[in-house]
């Protein structure tokens, strides 16, 4: 646009000032003409000082003239290059070199009627072009200013109008992005009338994803029921027959069934609790969570279990430990760890539960069993992954996976040791 | 014939730089670069200028080669390489000497703009024309203000003025024929005193420094259109001699120079056209002794002659013989012109 502008306002300019200068050269040449004059005989011109004089420019521009009669000069500069044919009364205009500059040059005729017959005087006027190059410059600089400023605005104002539209994109992304994990409803807000569809869209879009999710949701909570009720009537049953069984082989038979129906029961509600906390912490249900709160009724509802194994729980807290988080996985996590420590300590001993505030809040679970062992102590949070000597204790290999995957989705570090008195410590810091 | 003559002596230019040059001064001992500067103007007026100019570069030795306005012009027309600088008071044939490309352009010269032409021709001072006058021989008339005061002097006391009027003769000197081209374009005044003038059997000169001289001498009472800067340097020694400047319109010529384009010491000469401007500028009359620039525009008493194309005007062939043939019907009725 602007390289248009500046092409066509130039081309415009260079006519212009060529018919300015064309005009002035005619002036001067008629006003030379006009004095021609037959006088004893011969042709005389006694043309006017100002004929040369309207010819200065800024530039200095040199003037050439050349004056003849009957094509043969009579004075002025013999090399001008003069149109050899003229017609009387008609102006000629021509541009040309002399003595190595562009020269313009105008030409006219005229017919004097001398007593011996008519003679045709013709009178060329030229000038070079500094000034009406100096002109055509400046008007090209001011053109490709203003065409830049053109550039410039008209970018300025794209830039604006494309910054408006995207900011609007940019406040809807925002507003989206903000939302909580459970907040699937659509979006209200005004927004300009070219992204309705999409907006549109986007909220159909949300409204299947929550519709999906709501499915998903109900389909762990629905498996973990179906899993884990059977396995628990089959469960009673072989406790049942193990009563009445009193052959020894049989017996054994059942006890191992037991275990087994345990650990499958205990896999599948660990199973489903993981798969429960990988969808929760992608989508973190934050509220205020106390983690005292938390693991009083943690302890209270462990603590039969560590009754049957002589196993004494206690809880050590220095008041409330209130945590931004979610409370469902926060109490997964913890209860996972609890009863690992209830399952690897020893019979009567002590399992300590102890929060600690210092920086953040943290959390240990202490223990008087085995303890870690330190070559596994970097693998044991990975799926699946049980230590060597478990023995025969029932396990899936989730729990620790469990507790880390918590921990890390709420910004925390979960930390393996071993008490230097023996035990294990697992140490949650938030 | 006369100019069958003229035009003889002109197409043989080779008769002319073999020509007896009315001064020749050699400045400085240096042999290393020589300036040649060809220039209408007296020795005495420049040597100042040209031996400050060698005091600061004493490398260049000057050649100063003086003679009249038109056999300055056809010398150099006829050999541009033989000269660096060319200073005229004929401010038209140094106009036409620039239109027609004999000048090299200086750039970055700080001057007026009203003070140069294409960058390539610079003037330098400011002299008008001027009405001198001898008083001892003038007696108890009363000193003429303008034109019209000689004119009516000359026709009360024809006796006195009679074969004792002096002016330049336009036909030898580029500056009588600027003087007379000017005086003649601003008021007609100026042929009813050229008239007046023949008819008192004035006598033509080539140049300003020998009506001086003729003044000084007795010879003539009055002359008409002399420099105002040579009248005004001989008033002061003399006392008998007058300078006035006509009251109506006192024509002030510049003084211009240029640089040759085939300069054979284009540095030298640039240096020189530099330096000259420059003590113009600073005015110090001991090293300039040539009156300064003066802006007309600032001075309606100075009508300064413009650096214009329009002063081609007159060297048109046409004009000047019709100017000419004017002049000498007024002035030559009888041709009774001075010949030294």
């Amino acid at each position: 646009m602007a390289v248009i502008l500046f092409v066509v306002v130039r081309a415009l300019a260079t006519q212009v000032a060529q018919q300015g200068q064309d005009n002035i050269l005619n002036a001067s040449l008629s006003s030379i003409l006009d004095t021609a004059v037959v006088r004893d005989g011969s042709v005389t011109l006694d043309f006017p000082y100002s004929s040369f004089s309207m010819l200065s420019t800024n530039a200095d521009d040199r003037v050439y003239y050349a004056i003849y009669e009957d094509g043969t000069l009579l004075s002025g500069y013999e090399k001008l290059p003069a149109p050899d044919v003229l017609k009387a009364d008609h102006r000629h205009f021509d541009t040309a070199s002399f003595s190595g500059e562009k020269i313009r040059i105008a030409s006219g005729a005229r017919l004097l009627l001398a007593s011996d017959g008519p003679r045709t005087v013709s009178v060329s006027v030229a000038q070079t072009q500094d000034a009406l190059s100096e002109t055509l410059n400046a008007i090209s600089r001011n053109v490709a200013l203003l065409g830049v400023g053109f550039f410039i605005l008209s970018s300025g104002l794209a830039l604006w109008a494309a910054s408006t539209t995207s900011s609007q994109l940019h406040r809807l992304t925002r507003s989206v992005t903000r939302r909580g994990p459970q907040d699937l409803s659509p979006v209200t807000k005004a927004v300009p009338t070219e992204m309705g569809p999409l907006v549109g869209s986007l909220n159909m879009f949300m409204q299947r994803l929550d519709h999906t999710l709501q499915q998903s949701e109900d389909f762990i909570a629905e498996a973990a029921h179906r899993i884990r009720t059977p396995l628990a009537t089959v469960r009673s049953h072989a406790e049942a027959t193990l009563q009445r069984v009193e052959h020894a082989e049989n017996r054994a038979a059942l006890q191992s069934m037991v275990r087994a129906i345990d650990e499958s029961s205990r896999a599948a509600g660990q199973l489903l609790d993981h798969a429960m906390v990988t969808f929760r912490t992608e989508n973190l249900n934050m509220e205020e969570v106390d983690l005292v709160e938390v693991l009083q009724d943690l302890v209270q509802r462990m603590t039969p279990v560590a009754e049957m194994k002589d196993i004494a729980l206690s809880l050590q807290t220095e008041g409330p430990a209130v945590l931004a988080g979610d409370a469902i996985l926060l109490q997964n996590a913890l209860r996972n760890l609890i009863d690992n420590a209830l399952k690897y300590a020893p019979s009567e001993t002590d399992v300590v539960i102890r929060t600690a505030k210092d920086d953040g809040i943290s959390i240990s679970i202490l223990d008087d069993g085995a303890g870690f062992d330190l070559a596994e102590m970097h693998t044991l949070s990975g799926r699946f992954v049980r230590g060597k000597d478990t023995g025969n204790k029932i396990g899936s290999g989730l729990g620790l996976t469990i507790a880390q995957e918590v921990t890390t989705a709420h910004g925390g570090t979960m930390t393996l040791r071993n008490r230097p008195e023996g035990g294990a410590c697992v140490t949650l810091s938030f | 014939m006369r100019y069958l003559v003229l035009l003889v002596s002109l197409l043989l230019p080779s008769a002319l730089t073999a020509q007896e040059w009315e001064d020749r001064q050699v400045f400085g001992t240096s042999e290393a670069v020589s300036l040649r500067i060809l220039s209408s103007t007296d020795t005495s007026f420049f040597a100042p200028i040209i031996e400050d100019f060698i005091e600061t570069a004493p490398h260049i030795s000057v050649e100063y080669l003086v003679t009249g306005t038109v056999d300055l012009d056809h010398a150099f027309r006829a050999s541009p390489a033989d000269f660096d600088v060319v200073i005229s008071s004929a401010m038209d044939l140094q106009f036409k000497l620039t239109n027609d490309g004999f000048a090299a352009p200086l750039v970055d010269l700080d001057h007026p703009e009203w003070a140069q032409w294409h960058d390539r021709l610079f003037a330098f001072t400011s002299e008008p024309a001027a009405i001198v006058i001898n008083r001892k021989a003038f007696g108890d008339l009363p000193l003429p203000r303008s034109r019209q005061d000689l004119i009516a002097l000359m026709r009360a006391h024809p006796d006195r003025f009679q074969e004792r009027v002096g002016t330049y003769d336009v036909r030898q000197s580029g500056l009588g024929y600027l003087f007379a081209t000017q005086d003649a374009r601003a008021s007609e005044t100026f042929w009813r005193l050229m008239e007046v003038m023949g008819r008192t059997g004035a006598r033509l000169y080539c140049c300003s420094g020998q009506m001086i001289d003729d003044l000084r001498k007795g010879e003539l009472v009055m002359a008409y259109n002399v420099l105002g800067s040579y009248a005004q340097a001989q008033a002061e020694q003399s006392e008998e001699l007058t300078v006035i400047l006509p009251s109506e319109f006192p024509t002030t010529m510049m003084r211009t120079v240029l640089m040759s384009k085939d300069a054979r010491s284009p540095q030298a000469a640039e240096g020189f056209i530099r330096h000259l401007l420059m003590l113009q500028e600073t005015g110090d009359a001991l090293k300039f002794p040539l009156p300064p620039l003066t802006q007309s525009q600032n001075d309606d008493l100075l009508r300064t002659i413009n650096l214009e194309p329009a002063l081609i005007t007159y060297l048109d062939k046409i004009k000047k013989q019709a100017f000419m043939r004017e002049w000498e019907n007024a002035l030559v009725q009888e041709y009774r012109n001075y010949t030294p």
